[in-house]
């Protein structure tokens, strides 16, 4: 059987970490294809029901980048998705949802290389954690 | 303290000593109308709106029910304010929801003279009807209470309150004690400026708390406490995953009892009915293709857990939820369970202070780094 390969939404601002993306991708460093990027305004704009709706649909992780604190294009969007994050992070640990699966991340446009890293990291841990708890597929034997 | 007025009363006669004393609260103006629980014409006890104080025979504010959460009741009746003041009879988790509220702006406690009084519990509404059928009054609730058994022939208070810890009420201007106070006696307790001055106006004077009241109350607390504990750490184990909360909500029909009977459920309009969840036959079938099978009604354990991500953090854990599932779900355990961690996440407890910020609602830059674990 193939090795498993996690699947992860990736819900990236658009002003830091999709640009960050963006970058990676015109510097042509290569990461993991496990990340599937959904572009938002703002980290702030990822509705807790987004988050919970990817793992009941069977997502191994969810990622949700945002830009540094201080350097939010709406000020402070960020700051409120990290005060959510805390508070979702306690829901799904209760439900067997794993907090090692759920990263929130700040990674700014110039960060290119810092993304990639990320997607290796994110994707080598999951690959260790194994499928999500919803995942139907199970690719891993 | 010496705030305390004793309400001394005979056997059978606790109702018509309350009733004089709220009679007079409107006739000496210290307000202008009561809402208080009070015996309805055919069954039941409900929550009454009451301006002319010849109504006010038939209050009962001890009965053990709660058909609705008070909370939700005072936002309808104070979200627009009146301008007239009003006393308003609450137990403890109305109260605590009830601030939650105030903090939301759905309620406003400008023109409130708030009331709270002890509780014991609540029987379900269908039990209370039946614990009135056989004749029984709320003095007789009271006594057997006071002495450690609310259960009643086949059934008992509810789950909720025999796991609530906080069977006094707090953040209130005046308290109708009952518990360590003797079977013969109310005592009216003032905790604010507001509460003296409505003492004042009925000419009533203040003397020493009953004696064994705080040694009951500490009792009873720890009683609840260890009872929440216990059934805490049961349902964490037995529900830990997505699978197992999906066999406990197994019998849930998308009715959303549980958000209309929720006294925090603050959204004006909750997304489950909006377009966001009204879908198109073709999106039905992309959904049944995916795996051959699509449970209908859809979306029941993302409707649980979006509303926990977002009443958790003000969960007083009143019960009414399970209360209002048609189909038996106790639900109680499922949200104050999580209510417990989110609230704990940030300090915060629903209903403790009017001026303890909404963890939502305020942020700061040099918080939660745990959350990230980046540090710049």
């Amino acid at each position: 059987m193939s090795e498993f390969e996690p699947k992860i939404v990736g819900f990236f601002c658009n002003w830091c970490t999709f640009t960050a993306a963006d970058l990676a991708g015109t510097s042509r460093l290569s990461y993991p294809p496990n990340i599937k990027i959904i572009r938002m305004m703002c980290s702030g704009m990822v509705d807790p029901k987004y988050v919970i709706k990817a793992f009941l649909n069977g997502a191994d992780g969810v990622l949700i980048g945002g830009c540094w604190p201080g350097d939010c294009h709406y000020i402070n969007g960020n700051l409120k998705a990290r005060r959510r994050v805390a508070m979702l992070t306690e829901i799904l640990k209760q439900y067997g949802i794993d907090e090692q699966r759920f990263w929130l991340r700040w990674i700014a446009a110039s960060e290119g290389t810092m993304l990639q890293e990320l997607a290796n990291e994110m994707t080598a841990k999951l690959k260790q954690l194994g499928p999500g708890p919803l995942n139907k597929e199970k690719t891993a034997g | 303290m010496a705030n305390f007025t004793k309400l001394s009363f005979k056997k059978g006669e606790l109702n018509r000593e309350l009733a004089d004393f709220f009679k007079s609260m409107i006739e000496k103006g210290a307000v202008h109308a009561l809402l208080a629980p009070m015996t309805q014409p055919e069954k039941g006890v409900m929550q009454t709106l009451v301006t002319d104080p010849s109504n006010i025979e038939n209050i009962d504010p001890f009965a053990p029910v709660v058909p609705v959460n008070g909370a939700k009741i005072a936002s309808s009746v104070t979200a627009t304010p009146s301008g007239r003041k009003i006393a308003m009879v609450l137990r403890s988790c109305e109260v605590r929801a009830l601030v939650e509220l105030v903090k939301l702006k759905q309620a406003n406690l400008d023109d409130v003279l708030l009331i709270g009084i002890d509780c014991f519990g609540r029987y379900e509404n269908l039990d209370f009807f039946k614990f009135q059928e056989q004749g029984k009054t709320s003095e007789d609730f009271l006594e057997n209470a006071a002495a450690g058994n609310t259960q009643n022939n086949d059934f008992d208070i509810s789950a909720a309150c025999k796991i609530c810890e906080f069977p006094v009420p707090d953040n209130v201007d005046l308290r109708l004690c009952v518990i360590g106070t003797g079977s013969d006696a109310v005592y009216i307790e003032s905790l604010t400026p507001k509460g003296d001055k409505a003492l004042e106006i009925l000419g009533l004077s203040t003397g020493d708390s009953p004696g064994s009241r705080d040694s009951e109350v500490e009792k009873l607390t720890k009683k609840r406490t260890e009872a929440r504990d216990k059934a805490f750490a049961e349902y964490r184990e037995s529900t830990n995953s997505i699978q197992a909360l999906e066999k406990r909500l197994a019998g849930c029909i998308n009715c959303y009892n549980c958000r209309v009977a929720c006294p925090v459920c603050y959204c004006k309009e909750c997304v489950f009915v909006t377009d966001t969840f009204r879908h198109n036959g073709d999106q039905y079938m992309g959904w049944a293709d995916n795996s051959g099978t699509l449970k209908m009604p859809t979306d029941t354990t993302f409707y649980h857990l979006t509303r926990m991500s977002h009443m958790s953090l003000f969960c007083v854990g009143c019960g009414q939820c399970t209360s209002a599932c048609p189909n038996s779900i106790d639900l109680m355990p499922v949200f104050r369970t999580v209510a417990q961690k989110t609230q704990g996440r940030f300090d915060y407890q629903a209903g403790r202070a009017f001026d303890e910020e909404q963890p939502l609602a305020v942020f700061n830059s040099d918080e939660l780094v745990e959350v990230t674990g980046q540090v710049k």
